[in-house]
């Protein structure tokens, strides 16, 4: 049985509005898809929906208290927020560079840091 | 016995986020003598705090956070030996000649007196709060602008509440919204007063769809309650002229109203001087060397229009020193006649507002509704450009060529767009 | 010790803040100050017109004691402010009327000054009118002039009261309610508080909003009630026009004394407040609303001849005074319960009477209980004001910054106030008494958050500053009644850790 899916693609600014004709479990064919990248957009979202995840972790004695952090790619969404409570509960200690890697194979990426944090010997207390 | 630090630069940059970064490394390459000042602890303005995606796209040819991205900047201007002071605020500005302005500013180190040929003022914007959007009733803690919360968040590691709502559904709105969903706070809804979302559909989609987070078009916040704390939001649905309906208020309970409400130029230093402003940007009139109306006062970022791209500020940050530099050698300002551009049909804002006539402009404009399958014309020129779809959260960014931009006859250019 | 006599003042507003700082001077006397909130300050006192009123409003005949403690507050504050930095500008006021009815009522204020003894009120019109302040409306006919009118900051002025008592021996705690009057044989023994029992021998009720809820639980005047009348006003940005030189407002009604428009000694449009009498428990409700907008945008066309515009308003707040029943304030020492002084009701003109009505309780205590008032040799008249940067001319700020770095590191950049002013503010906070420090004390005795941002970019910065001196962690500090976050940003995925049964 055919039917036709929208998605609007997040992959780019421009958000095309993708009409995806399916049969059961494939697609048929992508409509309105302005490059290549939304065609594997939406093949990816139908079958197995990704997101990347952005979050910040806590550091301990930094200039600042806390890392940013990024999956290195989108990991299936339905891992989002398990991947989330992994990441609650880690600490780093200062210095940390831009590219660390904080966790290693998780959902098939890695959570590596994007912002540098200097060490610093009286650290601004943030949370309890 | 004076302390004052007395100095001489050919120009002072004044902000180091995206735009003063990038129009300090510039005006070093250019060879000038150069100082950039930064009032905060650490040089990289907002995007210090900004984790996600979506920064440096066009100019770096990569998909970098807002933190990754501007590290790259402050890399390369340390790099190429770019002179900055951290935690130094400038308190005013004399002009004495056209080459001869004197910066006061005022740092730990002591109070600074810098002798400046010519000044980039990249000092950003600063976000409308509360009052501005005319909220009444009770004021209570709990109630912060997106980029405060942001920085609380994701600088500052603090949670603001648990149970949110959001005023306002532009990018930063959006993304907050993700990020308090992110952290398992209760997003109640995003409240938005015109009748399409501010941002980006793809962040529609990501932020507030993939949370299930309710978005309420054409409706306003009208009132906040809460003893201590926030305890409710009164919100309102609005008609085609953003009137209150009669009758369709209704509450919200929550403990945090995030005001995203957009962002004003930050000029008053320019203000105080007597910069010709535009009402439309909020920023100073440039011409297309991206000099105020105060000669060899430049002026680029989120200081002269709110950008939606970082790209776009570094690219006026380099251009405002490329000018700079050029002026600085010939300042040939005084000799141009110079031809106002004026806004159309359907054009809410559009920078330079000056323009010569004599070489390729690159135009950066905002509409003021959406529309589809238009052209973004000259009128008197008959230059003629076609766009898919415009929206007024999308800046347009246009080169026009200097060719396209000749036959003008009279003064008038009027930038607009057509069907 | 033994001979003193144990003084507690309820409420830390300006009467109480003043009454403090008259009865440090006094030898024998112990004095407590005891405010329910975080700060000093009160309700009313934080959120008023700030005006010092010269006391031609003031009908002898009908409130002869409002009418001579006005005229000697007014007197009282120029030497007050100058003893305690306080910032004042005494501008002169015109009370603007239009042709008419109001144009007779305008008289019957300059025969109210000659019998108050009121000096220099007189009918301004036409060029003189205009020469005095250019900003009012052609359409108004005249205005009453009043030359010994003046601003003040009224939450400055009792910070400043309470630290120079506080310096001068009295001993202020904050965060303490009192919860009853306890007296034995019909003599007042002290108070008790959520923090527990305070003797004293004589207990002043200055509670405010609240002073009829104290007054009745000393077992007097039952019939006493105070009703909140609300007062919202505007303001606007420094950059906003007009700037009226003087003090000016519309002409009093039976409720109000009118609709004023003035600068404010920070240097903001103030317009307002509007009037509403609310509900005798609507103690708490400081809410705006956009009719009271409406309205005060209205009366600031009548007053100027170009409306400031909406675009410029950076602040809508309201504040509530205490109206007492029967418009008359209560100022009485009993002797039953004996040490029980009630001085409630102090409607306006109660900021500016506040330094009369201090002496005048100080001479109930000795009038009515015999005490002898003895003035303390070495008692301390002065204190220095927080020294702003935005002030200072450059050579002053480059020594400051010599001889103290945190001067030159700007922390609110609409204000300029510096690194050091906040620290300094912090730390007069915790002499004074303060047990949580917050951010909106910090705001009120620097303007850090108070200019054009509205604190969103300072609050976290200031709130940094906070922690950093109290070792409070940053999501704990205090902005006015709560705080700035609930925890850390993990805290509800850490909850969800301690539930993870229930995930």
């Amino acid at each position: 049985m055919t039917r036709i899916e929208e998605y609007t693609c997040i992959v780019c600014p421009a958000g095309c509005l993708l009409k995806v004709l399916t049969d059961q479990n494939h697609i048929v064919k992508v409509d309105g898809a302005g490059c290549q990248r939304g065609v594997e957009y939406a093949s990816q979202e139908f079958s197995d929906p990704r997101r990347m995840v952005f979050t910040v972790i806590k550091v301990r004695n930094g200039e600042l208290p806390t890392v940013s952090v990024k999956t290195s790619r989108p990991i299936p969404k339905k891992h989002v927020f398990t991947l989330m409570r992994m990441l609650a509960s880690i600490e780093l200690e200062a210095p940390v560079e831009i590219g660390d890697v904080v966790l290693k194979d998780a959902y098939g990426a890695d959570v590596i840091a994007t912002r540098r944090v200097g060490r610093l010997k009286k650290p601004v207390c943030c949370s309890d | 016995m004076r302390r004052m630090l007395e100095q001489e630069y050919d120009v002072i940059v004044i902000g180091g986020g995206p735009a003063g970064l990038s129009a300090a490394t510039k005006a070093v390459e250019k060879g000038l003598k150069t100082m950039l000042l930064e009032n905060r602890e650490m040089l990289g303005g907002i995007p210090l705090q900004c984790i996600h995606t979506g920064f440096g796209v066009h100019c770096l040819k990569e998909d970098l956070t807002g933190t990754e991205f501007i590290a790259r900047l402050i890399d390369r201007a340390e790099r190429l030996g770019v002179e900055s002071l951290v935690r130094t605020h400038v308190l005013s500005i004399n002009i004495e000649s056209l080459r001869e302005k004197t910066v006061y500013a005022v740092s730990p180190k002591g109070l600074l007196k810098i002798r400046v040929k010519a000044i980039i003022y990249a000092a950003g914007a600063r976000e409308r709060h509360q009052f501005e959007v005319g909220l009444t009733g009770d004021r209570p803690d709990g109630v912060y602008t997106a980029g405060e919360a942001q920085a609380l968040m994701d600088v500052y590691g603090v949670l603001p509440g648990r149970r949110i709502v959001i005023l306002g559904s532009g990018d930063v709105g959006l993304i907050m919204a993700r990020r308090f969903a992110m952290e398992k706070a209760e997003v109640k809804a995003v409240i938005e007063a015109l009748p399409y979302p501010g941002g980006l559909t793809r962040n529609v989609v990501q932020c507030l769809q993939d949370f299930d987070i309710p978005l309420y078009l054409s409706h306003m916040v009208r009132e906040v309650r809460g003893h201590d704390r926030v305890e409710k939001v009164v919100v309102t649905r609005v008609n085609g002229e953003m009137k209150p309906v009669e009758g369709s208020e209704f509450e919200v309970e929550c403990d945090t109203l995030i005001v995203s409400a957009g962002l004003r130029p930050d000029i008053d230093l320019l203000e105080k001087m007597g910069v010709k402003t535009d009402p439309a940007t909020g920023g100073p009139v440039v011409n297309e060397f991206y000099e105020t109306s105060l000669p060899l006062v430049f002026t680029a970022g989120n200081a002269l229009v709110i950008n939606d791209l970082v790209d776009y500020d570094v690219e006026q940050g380099e251009a405002a020193a490329t000018f700079a530099s050029k002026l600085l050698d010939n300042y040939e300002t005084p000799t141009i006649n110079w031809r106002q551009v004026y806004r159309g049909r359907n054009i809410r804002l559009v920078v330079p507002q000056l323009v010569s006539g004599t070489m390729d402009v690159l135009f950066y404009a905002r509409v003021q509704h959406p529309e589809n399958n238009v052209n973004i014309t000259i009128r008197e020129t008959g230059f003629k450009r076609r766009l898919l779809r415009v929206k007024p959260g999308e800046m347009i960014r246009i080169r026009v060529p200097v060719e396209e931009l000749a036959g003008l006859n009279g003064e008038k250019l009027i930038f607009e767009v057509v069907e | 010790m033994a001979g003193e006599t144990r003084v507690a003042i309820i409420g830390a507003g300006v009467i109480g803040a003043s009454i403090a700082r008259v009865l440090s001077r006094f030898e024998n006397l112990q004095v407590y100050v005891l405010e329910k909130n975080y700060d000093v300050g009160g309700s009313a006192s934080r959120a008023n017109t700030s005006v010092i009123h010269p006391g031609h409003e003031e009908d002898p005949d009908t409130h002869p004691l409002r009418a001579r403690l006005c005229v000697e507050g007014n007197a009282l504050w120029r030497r007050w402010c100058s003893e305690l930095e306080v910032t004042a500008k005494w501008v002169g006021e015109l009370m603007l009327f239009e042709r008419g009815e109001e144009e007779k009522e305008a008289e019957k204020y300059v025969e109210l000054a000659r019998r108050n003894k009121v000096g220099g009120v007189r009918i301004v019109q036409g060029r003189e009118l205009l020469a005095m302040d250019e900003s009012v409306n052609r359409n108004v006919e005249g205005g009453v002039y009043a030359p010994t009118a003046g601003l003040i900051s009224p939450f400055e002025a009792v910070v400043a009261l309470i630290e120079n008592a506080v310096d001068n021996g009295v001993k202020l705690f904050t965060e303490t309610h009192v919860k009853s009057i306890v007296v034995r044989n019909s003599t007042v023994v002290g108070v008790d508080t959520n923090s527990g029992f305070i003797e004293a021998d004589i207990v002043i009720n200055a509670a405010g909003l609240n002073a009829d809820e104290v007054s009745r639980a000393a077992g007097v005047e039952p019939w006493f009630k105070i009703k909140p009348r609300k007062g919202e006003y505007i303001i606007f940005d420094k950059d906003a026009e007009p700037r009226p030189r003087l003090v000016l407002h519309t002409m009093p009604s039976t409720i109000t004394k009118g609709v004023y428009a003035l600068t404010t000694v920070h240097g903001n449009l103030m317009i307002g407040p509007t009037a509403k009498d609310l509900d005798y428990d609507s103690k708490e409700d400081t809410s705006t609303s956009s009719e009271g907008l409406d309205y005060l945008m209205k009366e600031a066309g009548r007053i100027f001849a170009k409306t400031p515009s909406r675009s410029q308003i950076i602040k809508f707040f309201a504040g509530l005074r205490p109206e007492p029943s029967d418009g008359e304030w209560l100022i009485k020492a009993y002797f039953e319960p004996y040490g029980f002084i009630n001085v409630a009701g102090i409607r306006s003109p109660g900021l500016t009477a506040a330094p009369a009505i201090a002496y005048y309780v100080s001479s109930l205590l000795s009038e009515t209980y015999g005490f002898k008032l003895v003035e303390k040799p070495g008692w301390k008249p002065l204190r220095r004001r927080i020294t702003p940067v935005s002030e200072m001319d450059y050579a002053n700020l480059d020594k400051h910054i010599g001889e103290n770095p945190n001067y030159g590191e700007i922390v609110c950049f609409c204000n300029n106030v510096s690194r050091a002013e906040i620290s300094e503010a912090i730390e007069r906070m915790r002499t004074i008494g303060v047990k949580t420090v917050t951010f909106d004390g910090v705001k009120l005795r620097t303007t850090a958050g108070f200019g054009k941002c509205q604190a969103s970019r300072c609050r976290i910065r200031v709130a940094l500053l906070i922690s950093e001196a109290t070792g409070i962690p940053l999501c704990r500090v205090a902005l006015k009644r709560s705080s700035i976050g609930i925890g850390g940003v993990k805290t509800l995925w850490m909850e969800r850790e301690g539930n993870a049964q229930d995930a």
